[in-house]
């Protein structure tokens, strides 16, 4: 097995067991997926119409609570330290790290986004767009948060200030991922599903360096 | 550029040309309120509410531009290591906040008379707060990381990362269907734009330049003032040095 599978496979390993939190981001989807159509009201309309940008948001804050066990546990017990004397380059081992957490966080969202529209009523056009843009848009989602939980490793309360940093990076994410369901509904292109596209390549392919350069400033205090 | 890197030859530099900037940019300030308030004529479409413009068309300009002094002071700071690349984004972000909650707010105002409505969600107005929020986060790492070295570093790879949203915020009237008006100055081609309108325009956008770069070398005496006196309490803190001020030191 390669040192990257090996790397992966320790990082969903640790997150399925128990203390882990693999589900907590998938829990947290659901919870607050259900939670707003008793704040807005159950007009099944408005609720169609605001399903697409109501889930993306869900998703991108499910993304955001699990982000800060990214590197801290490792940071903490110096397992960073040995992953960075090790054969993979940090950046590769930031990329292990980002897929993990995707695996863990993204894809069960990207599953469960499916059976939570029928909450809201979501056209059926629009079921395909919907699963399409998460399964797009949520690697991007990770890498972005990435290089926001690197930065943020040792800061003294850390956990707040990553959503402040994360936020701005994710924005285009949510714009375009619920522009394409909004799309998809009224028979729109796949503009938005192309920008989506290519703010996910954009993230995926250029996060490992920042959020390799953020560990490094880290690890040589 | 990298004669200033020593703090001290900065120090002595910027206390001789500080007035001489501080006073151009009033005088600047003064001819261009001047201007914009007396001499340039009322549009004939909005009237004397178009006036607006002459404060919040040079406030955008400032916001992009110190987002971009501060990125390519980041960049310098990591790849070069001027010493003082840091201190200078450092004490130019909240300026840049302040321009950029400037145009947000005047653009607002003026958007209630002329559009009907104090916000819309289009391209360039929702770029511009993402730059607000930037900026925002930019401040608040600085003061989440303890250590100065190490904040400043992070700091400069998230003003870098950030960095991607001023193209977009440039080319956003351009690449969609916007509410905003288009460029009308910062284009290829002569300005659109009648010299009675552009030329109180550019004086105040000298003054906001000119009180930009008084503000930020004001800032930046600050932060090395500061950071010497740190470097004192920490060296009194470690104890007896021969060298240490003398004054209310205790022998061990």
């Amino acid at each position: 097995m390669t040192a990257f599978a090996a790397l992966v496979a320790r990082d969903l390993t640790l997150a399925l067991r128990a203390g882990g939190g693999a589900w907590l981001a998938a829990g947290f989807f659901a919870a607050v997926a259900a939670i707003v159509p008793l704040g807005v009201g159950a007009d099944l309309v408005l609720l169609a119409r605001i399903a697409g940008g109501v889930l993306w948001v869900a998703a991108v804050l499910a993304m955001l609570i699990s982000l800060d066990r990214l590197f801290q546990a490792d940071f903490e017990d110096g397992g960073l330290d040995a992953l960075a004397l090790g054969p993979l380059s940090l950046e590769a081992v930031a990329a292990a790290k980002i897929l993990a957490h995707w695996l863990t966080t993204g894809a069960p969202l990207t599953i469960l986004a499916a059976p939570l529209a029928l909450l809201f009523n979501l056209p059926d056009a629009a079921y395909g767009a919907l699963v399409l843009s998460l399964g797009l848009g949520t690697p991007g989602l990770s890498a972005a948060g990435a290089v926001g939980a690197a930065l943020t490793l040792s800061a003294r309360r850390g956990g707040l200030i990553l959503p402040l940093i994360v936020l701005p990076l994710a924005t285009p994410a949510v714009i375009f991922g619920a522009g394409a369901v909004l799309g998809a509904i009224e028979g729109m292109g796949p503009a938005a599903l192309l920008f989506l596209s290519a703010y996910a390549l954009g993230t995926v392919l250029l996060a490992p360096f920042a959020a390799a350069a953020a560990l490094r400033l880290h690890l040589a205090a | 550029m990298l004669r200033y890197s020593n703090p001290g030859r900065f120090m002595d530099a910027t206390a001789a040309l500080l007035p001489w900037i501080a006073w151009s940019a009033g005088m600047l300030l003064a001819a261009g309120f001047y201007l914009a308030l007396f001499v340039a004529p009322a549009d004939y479409q909005q009237g004397e509410a178009a006036r607006i413009m002459f404060v919040h068309v040079p406030a955008a300009w400032m916001a992009m531009f110190v987002y971009a002094a501060m990125a390519g002071a980041s960049l310098t700071g990591l790849v070069f290591k001027h010493p003082l690349a840091d201190v200078a984004a450092k004490a130019a972000a909240p300026l840049g906040a302040c321009f950029t909650a400037l145009a947000l707010v005047t653009g607002m105002l003026w958007g209630k008379p002329m559009w009907g409505t104090y916000w819309v969600w289009d391209a360039r107005l929702t770029s511009v707060l993402i730059l607000f929020f930037v900026y925002l986060g930019y401040i608040a790492l600085w003061s989440a990381i303890e250590e100065p070295a190490r904040a400043a570093r992070a700091a400069a790879i998230f003003c870098l990362v950030g960095a991607a949203n001023l193209p977009v915020i440039h080319f956003s009237v351009d690449w969609w269907n916007t509410l905003h008006q288009p460029a009308s100055v910062a284009r290829l081609g002569r300005p659109a734009m009648d010299a009675g309108f552009l030329w109180p325009l550019l004086v105040m956008a000298a003054g906001y330049m000119t009180s930009f770069a008084a503000l930020t070398i004001l800032r930046m005496r600050t932060e090395i003032l500061e950071r010497r006196a740190r470097a004192l309490l920490l060296a009194r803190a470690h104890g007896a040095h021969p060298l240490a001020p003398a004054h209310g030191a205790h022998a061990p």
